[in-house]
Parts: structure tokens; C-alpha cells; sequence
């Protein structure tokens, strides 16, 4: 007897262990695939906030430009600076054949043309002087200076000749390979080209589609919410609204995009790939996140306190307005701040709306075309060049950021309020 | 004088009935209080005579309640002004999680009460004092309600009932959280408010029925079994029934 109840209780310890040993395993997994992820989005993301630039001489001969000694401004702007600029890249060889001559322009960005504009309309004094300027590199040099180019491939299969390796570890040598802080990778719009692609236009859509989906979503959904908490009958009706609305939050993305196309662009003929399009199709999938978190905190304030407004003699409204609603705010806010962040996060539907199209403009209102960030990392995905790798992860760590901030911002409302009431 | 009275009140829980015919005057500026088992329908009887038995969907409350010869249950009644009239206080102390300051001129405000600070500053220290609260409170009335003790709390709330000036308050066991001093400080504060206000206390404790209360009604399985003067009620019962709950024969 003594020795089964010995047997038995051995087993349920071992029992015990053997499920703690599983819990802490599934725990360790998880936090596993998480570093890896965060590990690999870090290490090939890195590099995009840095930019090679190439630092040329350039000669601006007032004579190559048809420009006289003293020009206005508006010669400044008209001015031929496509010669002298071809001119300061032929340079770097001067024994450059033709063919090398095209591939020595092609070392730095189609951009180049207008940087060394940029800076003779800065500092008019330079006409007619030398001055070493610094040229966005190609995004293949630009990925070879970061050590991501396989330099040791054989020639046909690298988009960099020989030729330009050539120039460009003499260029390394001379010291006039530089890396600095890649500013325009957060203010430009997208770009074919990688070395010039940044995220200021799908940031920028990203919190024009986040602030329509909140202006629209979260009024309704709270008004919906109190109305169905505090107001309404409870019956079947009600009992019915409730099921769809939580069936509404497990509709998958995608659909409410075929919705915003079917409904927003095709019958109402708003503009295609605008934030106003995108935010009223997230506010469609966030509302039920919103109404769910609502009444869940309306549920969560304790009936006495709805029961004493009453007995005070106030009114079904005074009572829900004086009292619960702002007692369930906290909660409420915080569901809201969850449910823009998974809005935030969401590219299916707007790829369906057309925010998936190619926008080199930074959107001024949520009437003007833009992508988004998530859509961002779509596009970049897909494309060839090996300069977007480092992008995908690079707008990938935005957008984390942002969605972590996000988070946290709904925690502390959540804890401040919470002491507040305890 | 009879400030109250039932006639032939039925209350319905869906189809479970909780209460039946209960006939029973309440007399004014005195202390009634309302005993027997737990689920015998006192506490149901009590939210009755204010209609917060409206709150419950299911609920359904048949007969006629006479406040000052008005049928409470009548179509007519406006329910925000009959609890203006008769307040209550509830079995848990729930001050509103805002100030003290705040909890006690809630109802005078949105009752159009007090017509400046200077007399809403008036109202919250009358209603306090009378609460025997202010003394306590006076140097915190902007600090949090629910900062309070718990017997405090209570204090608070009866402070908040009588901010409106009702006729009538209805007390659901308002001393069943609460320790055996704060209980006493309660049972005092309603002897004193009985000389303005008409008391209606449900309780679980017969010695707090005997000490507080000049009438008395045994509530049993929804029935309203003996009603009449405590001092009756208490030493030579009518009914075997109440001689045995009084006994603790069973309850």
C-alpha cells in the first residue's frame, strides 16, 4: 500500500517535470525563431542606413555650360550641366575608350547630373573653379564597397565589369570612397533605381491610411459599441449583430480589399492607390477589433458603479456617459491602438486597392497616390537588384519600430489608466 | 403616517416568480427593516420601491408600490425622479472612482440642485456632516473616493444619498462589509437620519434589526410572512415560522 502511494506520487512529480520541461522548450523555440528572425532582418538590414558616395572633381567651366561670368539664378537653374558632369566621370580615366567611358558614367547614379546642380546653385562662387563633390555610388558599387557583391564571380555574371572595379579600388584607394549616414533613404520616394529608393512615400501613405482608418473607425465602432452594451435589448437581433461582428473580425484581409475595389474605386469612383481609399478599407477591418475591445471594457466596469449613477437618479445616458464610458477608455483606446497597428501592418488589401503601384512622388494628403510601407517591402521583394535586399530588411525594422512603439504606447495607457481607478 | 405602501406586489424573474402578493405600509421617519433567509426576496422587494429592478432585462414587476398617492408602476412615472426622491445604498460600498468632492455633488448637479460653487461647497458639507464623514474628510475632499476605508466608503455613499435631500433611502445590507465598529458608527448615523428621512434596511443581522429598526417585515421564500412593530416581531412572533428564523432555528 505505502509502496503504491510512494509509486504514485513519484509519478506525479515526474509528471510535473516532464511538462515544465515542455513548457520551457516551447518558450525557448519561440524565443529561437524570434531572435533568428530579428538576427537575419538586422545583419542584411544594416547596411541600407549606410550610402556610398564616390568623391569626384568636378570642373565647373562656365564656358561648357553656356554661362556667362555673372549668371542669374534662373541661368543657374537653366544651365547645361550634363557635359561637365560626363566630363568629371570621363576624368577618372583620362585614357577611357568609349565603352569605358559609358561604364565609368555608370558608376555613380543617373542622379549624379542633378547633385553637382545642386551644389553650384548653392555656392554660385564655384563657377569657374574645380571642387571635389560627392556622387551617390551605383547601388552595385554601392553593395560591392559593403562587402555584399560577390566580386569573385566571373565577369559575365556580375553587373560590375572589371573596368569599373578597377577605377573604383583605385577611387578606394585614394581615399575618395566614402560611407556616410544614409539620410535619403527616409526622404526619398521610391525609386527604380536602389541606391536613391527611400520610404518617405509609403511612410508618408502609411500615416495618411492610419490616420483615415482612425478618424472613420473609431467613433463608429465606440458609438456601436456603447449602443450595443449599454443600450440595446438583449435578444436574438442583438445576439445575431454580436456573432457578425465577431465573424467580421476573422474575415480575411484580403476580402475587405475586394470590398474597398468593388465598392470604394468601381461604384463611388474614388482615386485609385490613395490613402483615402487604403484607410477606409483598414477602418472596414478595424472596426470589429475596436468594438470588440470597447465592450470588453465596457463589460469590465463593475455593475455597482452603473447601479449607484442610477440610483442618484441619473439617466440611462448620464449614467453611461458620466460613468462607464469613461471608465472603459482606457481599455478602449488601447484596443484601438492594437488595431491600427495591425492595420499598419496589413498589405493585402491595399495591394488590391492599387497601392501597389510605382509612386516617385511623396504624398501631400490622403488624396494623392502612395504605397505603404508593408506594400513597400512587397515591391522591393520582387525586384532584382541586389541593393533592394538590404531595403526589404531595412523597411522591415521601420515598420517594426513603428509597430513596437505602437504597442507600447497601448501598455502604458493601459497601465496608467489601471492605477488610476485602483 | 403610512409613507409607503404595496399592494399585492408579484415579481417575475422570466418565468420564476420571486416575489408574491406582498401588501405592506411603510411608515414615515421611521426605520423598517426587512429580515429573513438569503434569497427570500427582501433585497428584491427593496429595489422595488425604487425601480432598479428596471436595470434586469427579465425582471417584471406587477401590483402598485404608493409613494405619496402615486403608483410607482404606473405608465406615467418618470423614473429619474422618483430616485431623486428615494436613494439608496448598496450592500458593497461603490463611491464612483472619482473625488469625494465629486461623488457627493454628482446627483445635486445633474439635478440642477445648486445654482454656484459657493452653494454646491454648502450642500457636499452638510451632506458630509450629516455622514458624520466630514470631520475625517474635510482636509481631502479632492482626493479620491475609492482612498477611503471601507467603512468610510459607506459613509461616503450614504453622504452621496442624502446630497439630493430624498424622502426615502433604501439600504441593501449596508453593513455586511463592513467591521463590527464601522458597523456601529452606520447603525448610529441612521438613527440620526431617520428624524429627515424615511429608512428602509435589509439585513442579515437580527441583533442590527432589534437595535435599529421600529418596524419589521420576515420576508420567507418570497412571502411576506409577519410584518409589524420590532419589539412584536421579535419577542412574541405570531407565526412558528418567524419564531424560528428569530431563534436561528433554520436561516
Amino acid at each position: 500500500m505505502n509502496k503504491n502511494k510512494e509509486k504514485l506520487l513519484a509519478k506525479r512529480y515526474s509528471s510535473e517535470k516532464r511538462f515544465q520541461f515542455l513548457g520551457k522548450s516551447a518558450i525557448f523555440m519561440a524565443l529561437l525563431f524570434l531572435a533568428f528572425f530579428i538576427f537575419k532582418i538586422f545583419s542584411t538590414g544594416y547596411t541600407a542606413f549606410q550610402k556610398t558616395w564616390l568623391i569626384v572633381p568636378v570642373n565647373f567651366d562656365a564656358e561648357t555650360m553656356y554661362l556667362d561670368a555673372n549668371p542669374s539664378k534662373e541661368d543657374l537653374e537653366d544651365a547645361d550641366y550634363f557635359e561637365i558632369s560626363l566630363q568629371s566621370m570621363f576624368n577618372l580615366d583620362k585614357n577611357a575608350n568609349e565603352k569605358q567611358q559609358n561604364e565609368l558614367k555608370k558608376m555613380v547614379s543617373y542622379f549624379f547630373e542633378r547633385e553637382i546642380k545642386q551644389e553650384l546653385i548653392n555656392d554660385p562662387s564655384l563657377l569657374g573653379k574645380t571642387k571635389e563633390i560627392y556622387l551617390t555610388a551605383s547601388d552595385d558599387l554601392d553593395q560591392v564597397f559593403k562587402g555584399n557583391y560577390p566580386r569573385d564571380l566571373p565577369e559575365k555574371q556580375r553587373r560590375v565589369t572589371d573596368y569599373q572595379l578597377k577605377i573604383f579600388d583605385q577611387l578606394v584607394e585614394q581615399g575618395k570612397v566614402e560611407s556616410k549616414f544614409n539620410l535619403s533613404f527616409f526622404t526619398y520616394p521610391d525609386s527604380r533605381e536602389a541606391e536613391l529608393a527611400g520610404i518617405a512615400s509609403s511612410f508618408m501613405g502609411s500615416i495618411f491610411s492610419i490616420l483615415v482608418c482612425l478618424v472613420i473607425a473609431f467613433p463608429v465602432a465606440v458609438l456601436a459599441a456603447i449602443y450595443l452594451e449599454e443600450f440595446a435589448p438583449k435578444n436574438r437581433f442583438t445576439d445575431f449583430i454580436e456573432v457578425n461582428i465577431n465573424n467580421l473580425a476573422a474575415v480575411p484581409s484580403i476580402v475587405f480589399g475586394l470590398l474597398g475595389l468593388g465598392i470604394l474605386l468601381a461604384v463611388f469612383q474614388l482615386p485609385r492607390s490613395t490613402p483615402l481609399v487604403g484607410g477606409i478599407t483598414l477602418s472596414l477591418m478595424t472596426l470589429p477589433t475596436i468594438i470588440i475591445a470597447c465592450r470588453a471594457s465596457l463589460k469590465a466596469v463593475p455593475p455597482s458603479i452603473r447601479e449607484a449613477a442610477l440610483a442618484m437618479g441619473a439617466s440611462r445616458m448620464q449614467t453611461t456617459m458620466h460613468h462607464t464610458v469613461p471608465l472603459s477608455m482606457p481599455g478602449t483606446l488601447s484596443g484601438t491602438i492594437i488595431g491600427l497597428a495591425q492595420a499598419l501592418g496589413e498589405t493585402a488589401p491595399l495591394i488590391l486597392i492599387g497601392m501597389v503601384a510605382f509612386v516617385n512622388t511623396i504624398p501631400g494628403s490622403p488624396m494623392d497616390p502612395a504605397a505603404s510601407l508593408p506594400v513597400q517591402i512587397y515591391i522591393w521583394a520582387e525586384s532584382a537588384e541586389r541593393g533592394f535586399v538590404e531595403k526589404v530588411s531595412a523597411c522591415i525594422m521601420v515598420l517594426l519600430g513603428f509597430l513596437i512603439i505602437m504597442n507600447l504606447f497601448a501598455q502604458i495607457i493601459r497601465h496608467k489608466f489601471e492605477k488610476k481607478w485602483s | 403616517m403610512i409613507k409607503i405602501s404595496a399592494k399585492n406586489v408579484d415579481v417575475f424573474y422570466g418565468k420564476k416568480q420571486a416575489l408574491f402578493n406582498i401588501n405592506l405600509d411603510i411608515e414615515e421617519n421611521q426605520v423598517t427593516a426587512l429580515i429573513g433567509p438569503s434569497g427570500c426576496g427582501k433585497s428584491t422587494f427593496l429595489r422595488c420601491l425604487n425601480r432598479m429592478n428596471d436595470v434586469i432585462d427579465i425582471c417584471k414587476v406587477q401590483g402598485e408600490i404608493v409613494i405619496n398617492d402615486f403608483n410607482i408602476n404606473d405608465k406615467g412615472c418618470d423614473v429619474v425622479r422618483l430616485r431623486e426622491k428615494i436613494g439608496m445604498v448598496f450592500q458593497k460600498p461603490n463611491p464612483f472612482p472619482k473625488t469625494l468632492y465629486e461623488n457627493i455633488s454628482y446627483g445635486p448637479s445633474i439635478h440642477g440642485m445648486a445654482q454656484s460653487k459657493q452653494e454646491m461647497d454648502e450642500i457636499v458639507e452638510i451632506s458630509l456632516k450629516k455622514a458624520a464623514l466630514w470631520e475625517e474628510v474635510k482636509d481631502r475632499l479632492h482626493e479620491p473616493g475609492t482612498g477611503l476605508s471601507g467603512g468610510q466608503q459607506q459613509r461616503l455613499c450614504i453622504a452621496r444619498a442624502i446630497s439630493v435631500q430624498p424622502e426615502v433611502i433604501l439600504m441593501d445590507e449596508p453593513c455586511s462589509a463592513l467591521d463590527p465598529i464601522a458597523t456601529a458608527q452606520i447603525e448610529e448615523l441612521i438613527d440620526e437620519l431617520k428624524k429627515e428621512h424615511t429608512i428602509i434596511i435589509v439585513t442579515h443581522s437580527m441583533a442590527q434589526a432589534a437595535r435599529v429598526s421600529q418596524r419589521t417585515g420576515f420576508f420567507h421564500l418570497g412571502e411576506l410572512i409577519e410584518h409589524g412593530l420590532t419589539d412584536k416581531i421579535f419577542k412574541n412572533p405570531d407565526n412558528t415560522k418567524t419564531q424560528d428564523y428569530i431563534t436561528g432555528r433554520f436561516g
